[in-house]
């Protein structure tokens, strides 16, 4: 069963046409995304700039009881 | 003109979130629909063993394939936006939206993921049964990823079952089923997937209009036309249906809403719906001017869709900002009193907390407690701030209800000629079925600013302003981001045009 499930994958991987350009579409995106989008551009806010939940919900709470003045 | 425009941060993080969402929506109801039309053609391939049904599915699940591995993963890009420019609304909605967001993965994952290797590589390597059941039960998961997702937007639009936790700034879920069972995000997503399922045959639709059009692979457009044109027909209709809900509970739940969709300032008695109307540009809340240049109205049928009473009140803008004591409607001003109050008692409670002092954090828990209904008025700095941009949502409604209604002819048309078999000598219809779909995809995006616009200024309803929502991040990090993405999605747009282009041009193998 696991032979049949691997050559299910197996030669269909190996015999895509069309497939073969997505996936490599698909892993370009998925790079860009994680390795750069995510890495340089998209950290979270929170866990960045704080280490513990207390912390963060403590930041939170000043920002709901004292809103930050809008920055441009 | 240029100075009109906002430049804050918290704008430049919405435009960044709406481009996105667009994008992403661009693939979404191609996969949520393409995959049910699938799985129909392969039921009929494995009712009457026909070969031609079988190539005809193949081709058709082709495309599907070539839409979601373009659009795969792009949803993710909205939920690194939430962690860096939306910090404080992640923050405060983790406990609600973790148990839909894990459902949705954990379904995603083992149902798409495992079936989807089946569909595509099992064509002869298992029984056909087995292929089937693989075929639709990517469509059910692609579709059961839509609900949790719906159901986290529906409750950004009626928040229940949650509690506010003073301590930890949270929202915590206290009744899981009335989040997953709320009406809002019920009608939300039977709406949002019926449109899905309209979208996605006006796609074969046009794909098969433009082979007639060409003396191409007539055949195989007609079988295909005749199974997708019923499919789009119900779909259409159910899309008016469910749309007529979804206003239905926008009218109790979200009024502004519903006001701004109509450009009702001052509210009426059996209100009449606006059919068609220009609006008055210059109109603002309270003042003296006439709402609209002109307009056509239909008698009594806001009331009756609002209220399902055709003698009912429907409050206009004017009406929820100011209050109305006949109709008993509490005003924004007064809210933002008690707001501001629900704020204090927050702040109080947190500062009491610090030093220790048990009795004043008591007491100042109980105000917040007895105004946090309001939390989010105690943010506005005016009651006008709480009217969304009211020509954006009138005119994207019209966009979208007159494009609904004309899909629907559209459809039964094709039937007709259809079942005279004279379709393939209709060009002018063949050519406004081949440009439907461009029409389709305005119709979802105008759904969603209705949808999205509509609800501004809010973040969570009532709770929770975009303003307050936000990172403490500068606007120029944000508009960096802004122009990366529409880079990006421009890039992969043209790369799914490339490719599904020429398949489409390539035709069915063998045909």
């Amino acid at each position: 069963m696991f032979k049949n499930a691997f050559d299910l994958y197996y030669d269909g991987f190996r015999s895509m046409v069309v497939g073969r350009t997505l996936w490599k579409i698909i892993f370009i995106k998925l790079f860009i995304m994680f390795a750069i989008l995510k890495v340089f551009f998209f950290p979270n806010f929170l866990a960045t700039n704080f280490d513990t939940d207390a912390e963060r919900a403590d930041h939170v709470l000043s920002n709901l009881t004292q809103p930050p003045a809008e920055k441009h | 003109m240029i100075e009109q425009i906002d430049l804050t941060m918290v704008s430049w993080a919405r435009a960044t979130f709406a481009l996105t969402a667009m994008y992403h929506w661009i693939f979404v109801p191609l996969t949520l629909g393409l995959s049910f039309i699938c799985a129909f053609f392969e039921s009929i391939y494995v009712k009457t063993g026909d070969e031609q049904w079988k190539k005809l599915t193949r081709f058709w699940m082709m495309l599907f394939g070539i839409n979601f591995a373009i659009g795969v993963a792009t949803g993710i890009i909205l939920e690194f936006e939430f962690g860096t420019n939306w910090s404080n609304y992640s923050w405060m909605v983790g406990d609600i939206f973790g148990a839909p967001l894990a459902i949705e993965g954990i379904a995603a994952f083992f149902l798409e993921s495992t079936f989807f290797a089946v569909m595509f590589f099992g064509w002869n390597r298992v029984s056909k049964k087995a292929h089937l059941f693989s075929t639709w039960m990517v469509a059910v998961g692609s579709n059961l990823s839509a609900v949790w997702i719906l159901v986290a937007n529906g409750w950004m639009q009626h928040p229940i079952g949650m509690e506010f936790n003073p301590d930890l700034a949270r929202f915590e879920m206290v009744d899981f089923w009335a989040i997953a069972t709320s009406p809002v995000a019920i009608s939300h997503f039977v709406h949002v997937t019926s449109a899905a399922f309209l979208y996605a045959s006006l796609f074969v639709v046009a794909v098969s209009s433009w082979y007639l059009l060409k003396k191409r692979h007539i055949k195989f457009a007609k079988r295909s036309l005749t199974v997708v044109c019923t499919f789009g027909l119900l779909a259409s209709l159910f899309v008016a249906y469910t749309g007529d809900e979804h206003a239905y509970h926008a009218a109790n739940v979200q009024p502004m809403k519903l006001a701004a969709m109509e450009g009702l300032y001052d509210g009426e008695h059996s209100a009449g719906l606006v059919a068609a109307g220009l609006l008055n540009m210059s109109k603002q809340p309270g003042d003296e001017q006439d709402s609209f240049i002109f307009e056509v109205k239909v008698p009594m049928v806001l009331s009756l869709l609002a209220n399902r009473d055709i003698n009912s009140f429907v409050p206009g803008i004017n009406d929820l900002v100011f209050g109305n004591d006949t109709e008993n409607i509490m005003g924004v001003e007064e809210k933002m009193v008690r707001g501001k109050l629900a704020v204090a008692g927050l702040g109080d409670y947190k500062a009491a907390k610090k030093l220790g002092d048990q009795l004043a954090a008591g007491k100042a828990l109980t105000l917040f407690e007895k105004n946090s209904d309001y939390l989010g008025y105690g943010y506005l700095d005016y009651a006008e701030q709480a009217v969304p941009y009211v020509p954006l949502i009138f005119y994207s409604f019209r966009v979208m209800v007159g494009l609904g209604t004309f899909f629907i002819l559209l459809f039964m048309v094709y039937l007709y000629f259809l079942y005279k078999d004279q379709l393939e000598k209709q060009s002018l219809l063949l050519k406004l079925g081949a440009f439907s779909f461009f029409l389709g995809l305005i119709a979802h995006e105008a759904g969603w600013i209705v949808t999205e616009v509509g609800r501004q200024p809010w973040a969570i309803q009532d709770l929770l302003p975009v303003t307050v929502a936000r990172s403490n991040l500068d606007a120029g990090t944000v508009e960096v981001t802004f122009f990366m993405f529409l880079i990006l999605f421009t890039a992969l747009l043209i790369a799914e045009l490339k490719i599904m282009t020429k398949q489409i041009s390539i035709g069915p193998e063998g045909d």
